[in-house]
């Protein structure tokens, strides 16, 4: 016989602890409170009297927006009163989100990605200050936020709220939905940080139902311009690299539908589509759609017609008006600016493209790629879910039928297609250190910090082309781990790695079309000059959007 | 600095009278002069880099270079500021395929 759940179960205990939390609030801010609206000055009481010990607490880190101010009240908290959080983030950006470990205010932390605080992360870590249950892909910690991981409290960060709570989030959507519905809808408590408080909001992002508190920062949000390269910066190499990813893997395998990573190679190709794809008839059969924050190199090649759409993760500072003029290929509300939404770009860039191209930092000889390396917990954010294929997916594209062909041809395998994962690097990164090694850092780290597994960005058997300066490695066409690693040392250029190549099968794999050198894609090396990009320099970008485009000062020379 | 030198004999491709000079010299890049000299079917380089300890490195990136354009009665002078050898590869790809062109 089954065990009957007691009558006297009680199943409304997340509920009850909510409204005493909202009742302990209500009672510390009295008159302060005007219906959700909170003046700045008291968001300490509002933190004492609705967080409790032992908190899950999700903090709105993003790549763009940060609830920077609630962010720096939380590390204010006297950890006498407040401790034992666990933080999550899907960005951990800010020094003050590493302050509530220091002072002890958190001991528990999940997140996706810590770029900016990587090094200090890493020295957290091994002086015990934190805890880290995993580091996860922005797609997994928004799943688990719905599972296992529901914050218990969420603070967020908007552009604008009305008197009722409504929250507008201008084009730096982001995180947001996901963060506050799962906290939201399991008797969690809400707190937004907005720039302004006004009658009317030009949209709503987020119903004043799902939120529980807003309060009117001193200062508005920091936003980080994240994904704005200056072309002035692009190298030849990487030029003569963006060639070959367009001539090599672009027009080889019709790629309509991509996600780009962040950085310079990758701005390369963007910046050379007007130009040297232009010249190769590609405009129309390549990157029409994509799943891509607005970066400015992107600007010349919307303008010359290759891009039908585009839907972003968050947006990119000085895009807005450039943004607001192209509605017919960024995504829109009625008020005419963007909404970005991070977990639905990360679904697209998952399912719904062929291709995705990004840079790493080491390689090793099955392909495995990771930009952990040593003193540094970075996390990746979204190229796993981006640089991965789709195990799930079931609709037919000629790209990924094409690389699912190339990787099934010979076995004894039902017709399937094959997303196009590309790493893109120089074999060398700064000062010499070789991007290609026999083993990744990641295991001293994984070592160190006590990870059950080494944190990997890329696993090698989701990879299909390795592109460098050498040439392109297509490991879709290796028939064995030998072939495969003699591929990748084919590549890897004058690293130890690369030295070690057996010649002659290196040689063997360049006859069957596995290695493809810059030569046999007949491309000439004289065009890869910094002449071929489309936009040389910021100004050149604020040319190309007609004016539209507003880069932030830190990129103005002028 | 260090200075290195390299000589490849029986080449089979003379380039053009004009000498060519490309690149800079400034942090992580080179320059790099070709000119037709009489070596009696030789080519000499000789690298001056900044970056001391590449040795193997540059033998190994010079030696292919060799292999890729077999030149005969050629000096190459290099000035090198800690270039990759990537971009060392393309400089010289580039300042040659010029001549070749030229011829």
């Amino acid at each position: 016989m089954p065990v009957a759940t007691p009558a006297d179960h009680v199943w409304n205990r997340r509920q009850t602890n909510r409204n005493e939390r909202l009742a302990r609030a209500g009672s510390v801010l009295g008159n302060s409170l005007e219906g959700k609206l909170l003046p700045s000055a008291r968001i300490a009481d509002l933190l004492y009297a609705v967080i409790e010990s032992g908190d899950r607490v999700c903090l709105e880190g993003n790549n763009q927006k940060q609830a920077d101010f609630l962010s720096k009240a939380l590390a204010g908290l006297d950890p006498a009163r407040v401790h034992d959080l666990h933080m999550l983030f899907s960005v951990l950006a800010l020094p003050e989100h590493l302050d509530v470990f220091e002072k002890g205010i958190a001991s528990k932390l999940d997140f996706s990605f810590s770029g900016p605080q990587a090094g200090r992360l890493a020295k957290l870590a091994s002086a015990g200050k934190l805890n880290i249950g995993a580091i996860h892909t922005y797609l997994e910690l928004f799943g688990r936020y719905f599972v296992d991981l529901t914050p218990r409290v969420a603070l967020v960060a908007a552009q604008a709220a009305d008197r009722h709570g409504n929250l507008y989030t201008g084009p730096n959507t982001e995180d947001t939905p996901a963060i506050a519905e799962a906290t939201a809808f399991s008797s969690g408590i809400v707190i937004a940080q907005v720039n302004e408080i006004v009658d009317v909001l030009p949209r709503i992002d987020i119903p004043a139902d799902w939120v529980s508190f807003v309060t009117k920062a001193p200062t508005p949000h920091y936003i980080e311009p994240l994904f704005t390269r200056d072309p002035a910066q692009i190298s030849e190499i990487q030029v003569l690299m963006a060639m070959m990813a367009i001539k090599g893997i672009y027009a080889e395998y019709g790629v309509q539908r991509l996600n780009h990573g962040i950085g310079f190679d990758t701005a390369a190709i963007e910046l050379i589509l007007p130009t040297y794809a232009e010249s190769l008839g590609l405009r129309g059969k390549i990157c029409k759609h994509w799943a891509l924050n607005p970066h400015p190199a992107l600007i010349p090649a919307i303008e010359a017609g290759f891009v039908e759409s585009v839907h972003s993760f968050g947006s990119e500072l000085g895009m807005e008006d450039y943004i607001r003029a192209r509605p017919d290929v960024f995504f829109v509300g009625p008020d005419g600016s963007m909404r970005s939404n991070r977990a639905f770009s990360q679904t697209a860039g998952h399912y719904a493209c062929d291709m995705f191209i990004g840079s790493t930092l080491q390689i090793d000889l099955q392909g495995n790629s990771s930009t952990a390396t040593l003193g540094r917990i970075a996390g990746f954010g979204g190229a796993p879910n981006m640089g991965a294929d789709a195990r799930g997916r079931r609709h037919a594209s000629p790209a990924w039928l094409k690389a699912g062909q190339q990787a099934r041809a010979g076995k004894n395998a039902i017709p399937r297609g094959q997303k196009l994962v590309v790493q893109t690097v120089e074999t060398f990164r700064e000062h010499m250190q070789p991007a290609f090694v026999d083993k990744l850092d990641a295991w001293q780290l994984a070592e160190q910090a006590n990870m059950p597994i080494p944190p990997v960005m890329i696993y090698g058997d989701d990879v299909t082309h390795i592109l460098t300066e050498e040439g392109i490695a297509n490991l879709l066409l290796c028939r064995t781990e030998e072939e495969r690693e003699q591929a990748i040392r084919g590549v890897a250029g004058y690293t130890p790695v690369g030295l070690a190549r057996d010649k002659r099968m290196v040689e063997n794999l360049r006859d069957r079309g596995i290695i493809r050198r810059a030569e046999d894609m007949g491309i000439d090396k004289r065009l890869a000059t910094r002449d071929l990009l489309a936009a040389k320099n910021m100004k050149d970008l604020v040319r190309a959007s007609g004016g539209l485009y507003n880069p932030p000062k830190r990129f103005r020379n002028w | 600095m260090e200075t290195l030198n390299y000589r490849f004999e029986n080449g089979t491709r003379k380039l053009s009278a004009k000498a060519e000079l490309v690149g800079v010299v400034s942090s992580g890049n080179l320059e790099v002069l070709i000119e037709p000299a009489d070596l009696q079917g030789g080519c000499a380089v000789e690298i001056k880099t900044a970056a001391r300890g590449f040795g193997a490195i540059w033998e190994a990136v010079i030696g292919d270079f060799n292999k890729r354009w077999q030149l005969a009665d050629t000096r190459i002078s290099i000035n090198d500021m800690g270039a990759t050898p990537a971009v060392v590869s393309l400089r010289l790809d580039q300042a040659v395929e010029a001549m070749v062109e030229e011829k």
